[in-house]
């Protein structure tokens, strides 16, 4: 098809990335680096993480700048976080913003590295193993304290 | 690919090809590499914030013990320390200005009326100023004996 195969300053390493039927911008299974699959579905969670992320970044400065008006105030809010509810939303924002942070660099790879393009389905998968390795073991030591007071061990 | 690759009922999409940039299709107001500076800012900012943002996340919730340890204390004692105060105030500025231009994006990318757009963005923008001032004014002029 032409509109692929028009020049262009990347076209080698994008058309690589589409790994046969070369010619038609589509993968084995249907789909192009953005259009699609890994590609397409990695941009819309990293669109999701980082809105949400943003959005907690409002609240958080604002809680914060309670350090300014009284120890007080800045301690009966910090009260409202301390309970289990909390505690999950906070798991979910730290695994938010790990995603958003690994796919970050992903995305540097693939504009800056030369064998990005055609490696970056790879390098998904690579992140999702990253995200769930430290993940696993950061949600139990984040959950810790709400196990152990929910469930009384001492 | 012809119509028989294709699976029952799916369709097929043609991609139009990109254009190069030629000066008669540029329009006024986009003569600048503003766009080119947001992307490498997102790139720059990006990597820092890895470690700053991480750093912080580990440090917070795991280190220090998360949300049970906190209090005005704890505060107090962080920002006892010009280290952790430049680092908050790093990360401060450089995560409000990289999701501004994040929502930027995305505000430009799903509205289609020219005046929504130009109403969201200046929320935006407003309650970006806003949210950098609130929180350097904080770091800058915190006082632990305030009561």
């Amino acid at each position: 098809m032409s509109a692929i195969s028009t020049p262009r300053a990347s076209g080698d390493s994008l058309d690589a990335a589409n790994t046969s039927n070369s010619g038609t911008g589509r993968s084995r299974f249907g789909g192009t680096l953005y259009r699609g699959r890994e590609g397409m579905w990695s941009w819309v969670a990293h669109r999701i993480t980082g809105v949400l992320t943003f959005f907690f970044l409002f609240a958080h400065v604002l809680d914060t700048a309670l350090v300014r008006v009284s120890p007080d105030s800045y301690d009966k809010v910090i009260a409202t976080y301390k309970n289990p509810f909390v505690n999950l939303m906070e798991i979910g924002l730290v695994g938010a913003v790990l995603y958003h942070a690994l796919n970050g660099l992903r995305i540097i790879a693939v504009d800056f590295w030369s064998r990005g393009p055609k490696l970056q389905r790879q390098m998904l998968w690579i992140i999702v193993a990253v995200w769930v390795v430290v993940m696993v073991p950061g949600a139990f030591f984040m959950f810790k304290h709400s196990f152990e007071s929910l469930f009384g061990s001492s | 690919m012809t119509a028989a690759e294709l699976p029952p009922g799916a369709e097929t999409v043609s991609i139009p090809a990109p254009r190069t940039r030629t000066n008669t299709q540029r329009r006024s107001g986009s003569r600048s590499n503003t766009e080119l500076y947001a992307w490498l800012f997102m790139r720059v900012s990006g990597v820092l914030l890895v470690v700053l943002v991480l750093g912080h996340l580990f440090i917070m919730n795991i280190l220090d013990g998360g949300v049970q340890r906190i209090n005005f204390g704890f505060v107090a004692g962080r920002w006892a320390s010009p280290f952790w105060q430049v680092w908050d105030l790093l990360m401060l500025w450089l995560a409000m200005i990289h999701g501004t231009n994040g929502l930027r994006t995305i505000i430009n990318d799903y509205t289609r009326r020219d005046q929504l757009r130009f109403s969201l963005k200046m929320v935006l923008y407003t309650a970006t100023t806003l949210t950098i001032a609130l929180g350097t004014l904080v770091i800058f002029t915190f006082d632990p004996t305030i009561n």
